[in-house]
């Protein structure tokens, strides 16, 4: 008999942003985090929604937010991810801003790490960011939700990029 | 056909404090007739002086944001047009200088030069306002009505490809990572809280 894992909560995933003082998150819809986290977000008084037509927008908009003094996310799929690497190694990498990213991994089996996912597409996510310098940390179960807050707090300290790997389906 | 210079230098005198954020070579003939810290350059990613611009008119409501685009720059972030239009952020006004080439990069023409009409894309995608120019005196004789007008406000701008005196590229600067700390300097006297 198998036991299914839990995922993390979207109410934890959003209560931890606001902690992080985040008030703007960049998103398009991604099947790992829609149900739990980005519909209940689009309905949150505290954080504003930027609808995104394309992952790569969100990179910028963010960075532009933070010379506004406004913490943002960009919340979107590996494949936005990997779509958006030119901006995220310019923006985020050379001209070091604080790009903070929640990152759906779809395909990602809940009982593997990523590098042992059967999906290439899942496999290659962390060597691809730790050949690209950023930081990165894995929110598989609800006890990982706390790392989210001071991975924030981090990169915008340090003004650099972050990407927070969601590795199991968001629990509503 | 207008200059691009010409054209900037209108903008320029009815800037009025507003932030420009300027891409590629618009960015280093904009430094050229209007030098100012609440410029921005955007580059490193091509196409992306628009979403910048939609984030600073997100975070900076009250202030007014113009962005001097490619046209090539925006056929490679098009869908910006739509993110822009769907956030309606009504101080941001965004001009693309059309000039039908990819100027830095030896001059090639963009695809579909001289039949895509951008104000048409721009107009369906949702902006308030979108026009196009090809004549110097209208655009003057309009330009204040733009920059006041509630956005997002569209307008391309018809030029002459290599219009302008010879430029002498610093990548360097154009690089910086302290340049955007200077930006970000400049900015902090205008945030309200």
């Amino acid at each position: 008999m198998t036991t299914a894992l839990a995922g993390p909560s979207g109410a934890g995933i959003i209560d931890a942003l606001k902690q992080a003082r985040v008030s703007h998150v960049a998103a398009l819809p991604d099947i790992t985090t829609s149900a739990g986290l980005l519909w209940p977000l689009s309905s949150d008084d505290e954080l504003h929604l930027i609808r995104l037509s394309k992952e790569d927008e969100g990179v910028s908009i963010c960075a532009a937010l933070s010379y506004c003094d406004r913490r943002a996310v960009v919340l979107m799929q590996q494949t936005g991810l990997m779509d958006s690497l030119n901006n995220i190694r310019a923006v985020g990498c050379e001209y070091q801003q604080p790009i903070c990213m929640i990152v759906g991994l779809l395909g990602k089996e809940p009982d593997r790490s990523p590098t042992d996912s059967a999906s290439l597409g899942v496999r290659i996510v962390e060597p691809v960011l730790d050949a690209m310098e950023i930081d990165h940390i894995l929110i598989e179960g609800p006890e990982d939700v706390a790392k989210l807050p001071p991975a924030i707090d981090f990169a915008y300290l340090r003004s650099r990029p972050m990407v927070a790997l969601i590795g199991r389906r968001v629990e509503t | 056909m207008m200059q691009r210079m010409a054209c900037f230098e209108k903008i320029a005198a009815c800037r009025d404090g507003a932030i420009v954020v300027a891409t590629y070579t618009a960015a280093f003939e904009w430094h050229r007739v209007d030098p100012n810290p609440l410029n921005f350059v955007s580059v490193g990613a091509m196409g992306q002086a628009s979403s910048h611009a939609l984030g600073l008119a997100i975070g900076l409501p009250d202030q007014k944001i113009i962005v001097l685009d490619g046209d090539g720059s925006l056929l490679m972030n098009l869908s910006a047009l739509t993110t822009i239009a769907n956030a309606a952020p009504e101080n941001l006004v965004h001009f693309v200088v059309e000039n039908g080439t990819y100027e830095a990069n030896g001059g090639h023409p963009i695809p579909a030069q001289g039949r895509a009409d951008f104000a048409g894309m721009a107009a369906a995608a949702g902006y308030a306002e979108a026009h196009s120019y090809e004549g110097l005196n209208q655009f003057a004789a309009d330009l204040p009505d733009l920059l006041s007008a509630p956005g997002p406000v569209f307008a391309a701008l018809k030029v002459e490809s290599g219009d302008a005196p010879p430029l002498n590229y610093d990548y360097e600067w154009l690089h910086s990572a302290n340049r955007r700390r200077e930006f970000k300097d400049a900015v902090r006297p205008l945030l309200k809280d």
